[in-house]
């Protein structure tokens, strides 16, 4: 919620986003401005700043406290099989179009904490592929990045997650893949050994390996149209051809001019690179 | 370019409802007139489904496009814009959405206060927020927010309302400057012309 307290400016804002791509290298600068006053309001709020300035020079002083800023601005929430028929459509549409390969790279691009990393090791397990598979979970967030390695979520949202699973196709007893331990279930380790991870920013960062199916879902709706664009370009050049692309369900490549050597594959955002 | 400029509309109507809003919304579009320069986005509390019917369904009651909001869509004038089921939606100072899908607010992802927030920022005087029937908390602190920046305040008429909850708590809570009729909305729409 926005804080009554006191507003802040748009320039203040995008003053404060230029001198932290200065002081420590984070370009946040072409983040959706609209979302990104409400992360910062919020953090000012739950941290009980006083004022706009007592943030800044924390952020600027304390190295520790800006790790707080990323782990806090960004927004790593997610869900085991969110948009079941995505997932289906993983299955039927994409699948069995890359099972020939002999060995199956994908990129998980902004994975947060990796709920959907192990939905996908679960439909790659399911289709005989996972063996033949490596995952690579990457974030911005380094923080995540170690619940995605661990494997370890909450109990209380396995009830949903197997909702989502059962939703999507999968025909097995969803328990099967974690054993539950307390208020926690840790994923099975044939599922956990098929994941790499590694902190990777879009904004800075360079295409790092070919794949035949990177997945980058609910993490453009906050970058302005440029950034995106620079993303889906770093996209295509890590992607081979007859490989796929997957964005969220909001999302779409239609404004970026790589779209036309792209063609769309079912019903849900999912885009074969044909050249 | 000179042409989507022209097209945005000079005041947005931010209507946020919940338990017993369908009907109301159903019945409003379906009088929407064609001179109003004003655009609607409806943001409505219910489960994420595969098969969301509500954009569909408002759109056989009226001539003005009903769509559901897709990241960086253009707010254009006469058109019901929806939040889609899952996400918040923000509006941007180039008068395109964006989406979100950060933490649940009063357990309500589209939250009413996140829009009503954002078009307080961007159209503040031009702004108006209307809650309707619901028995949730979600909107309350949209509408003060927006009050002070010198929007427009409404609420469904608790009488008239399902679930009279969402709009008496905004009478307790805000300086609302009207208590409106379910059959009057659409009037105060078209008259901003
Ligand atoms: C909402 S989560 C999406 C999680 C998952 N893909 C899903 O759809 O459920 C967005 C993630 O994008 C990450 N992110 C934001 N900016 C990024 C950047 N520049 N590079 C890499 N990841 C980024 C955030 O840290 C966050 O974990």
């Amino acid at each position: 919620m926005y804080s009554r307290k006191f507003d802040i400016k748009d320039e203040e804002i995008f003053q404060l986003l230029r001198d932290i791509s200065d002081w420590y290298g984070y370009d946040f600068t072409e983040y959706s401005k609209a979302s990104m006053k409400r992360r910062i309001l919020r953090l000012i709020n739950l941290d009980n700043f006083a004022n706009f300035n007592s943030f800044r020079n924390r952020i600027k002083l304390d190295e520790v406290y800006f790790l707080r800023f990323v782990e806090e601005i960004t927004v790593n929430v997610t869900e085991m099989f969110r948009d079941p028929k995505f997932f289906r459509s993983l299955r039927e549409d994409v699948l069995p179009n890359i099972a020939h390969h002999s060995f199956i790279k994908i990129w998980h691009a902004g994975c947060a904490t990796g709920e959907e990393v192990y939905s996908m090791a679960i439909l790659l397990h399911e289709a005989g592929l996972l063996e033949k598979s490596l995952l690579y979970a990457t974030d911005l967030n380094a923080q995540v990045l170690e619940t995605v390695s661990k494997g370890i979520y909450p109990l209380r949202h396995m009830k949903l997650y197997s909702e989502n699973y059962i939703n999507s196709g999968g025909k097995f007893d969803f328990s099967n893949y974690y054993t539950a331990n307390y208020d926690n279930v840790k994923f099975s380790k044939f599922l956990v050994q098929r994941l790499v991870t590694s902190t990777h920013n879009l904004v800075s960062d360079g295409s790092f390996n070919e794949f035949q199916l990177i997945l980058c879902r609910n993490v453009l709706i906050y970058f302005e149209k440029q950034l995106q664009d620079r993303a889906i370009r770093l996209f295509d050049a890590s992607l081979e051809v007859g490989g796929y692309l997957a964005l969220g369900s909001k999302e779409a490549l239609k404004y970026v001019d790589v779209y036309k050597r792209y063609q769309h594959v079912g019903k849900e955002k999912i885009w074969k690179k044909l050249s | 370019m000179e042409k989507t400029i022209l097209s945005i509309p000079s005041h947005l109507v931010v209507i946020g409802g919940s338990a017993g809003s369908l009907h109301v919304m159903l019945s409003m579009v379906a009088q929407l007139k064609s001179n109003a320069n004003v655009s609607i986005v409806f943001i409505m509390h219910r489960k994420a489904a595969a098969d969301d019917l509500l954009t569909p369904l408002l759109q056989s009651r009226t001539k003005w496009p009903v769509i559901e909001i897709s990241d960086k869509d253009p707010l254009l004038v006469q058109t019901v814009y929806v939040a889609p089921a899952d996400y918040h939606v923000l509006i941007e100072k180039d008068f395109t959405f964006s989406l979100d899908v950060s933490e649940k607010i009063h357990f309500c992802r589209p939250a009413i206060d996140i829009t009503f927030e954002s078009a307080a920022d961007l159209f503040r005087h031009s702004a108006t927020g209307i809650l309707l029937s619901g028995a949730n908390a979600d909107g309350v602190e949209g509408l003060i927010y927006l009050k002070d920046r010198g929007g427009i305040c409404m609420v469904q008429d608790p009488e008239t309302a399902e679930v009279p909850y969402m709009p008496k708590q905004a009478i307790e809570k805000v300086a609302i400057d009207r208590v409106i009729h379910p059959d009057e909305i659409a009037t105060y729409i078209n008259s901003l012309i």
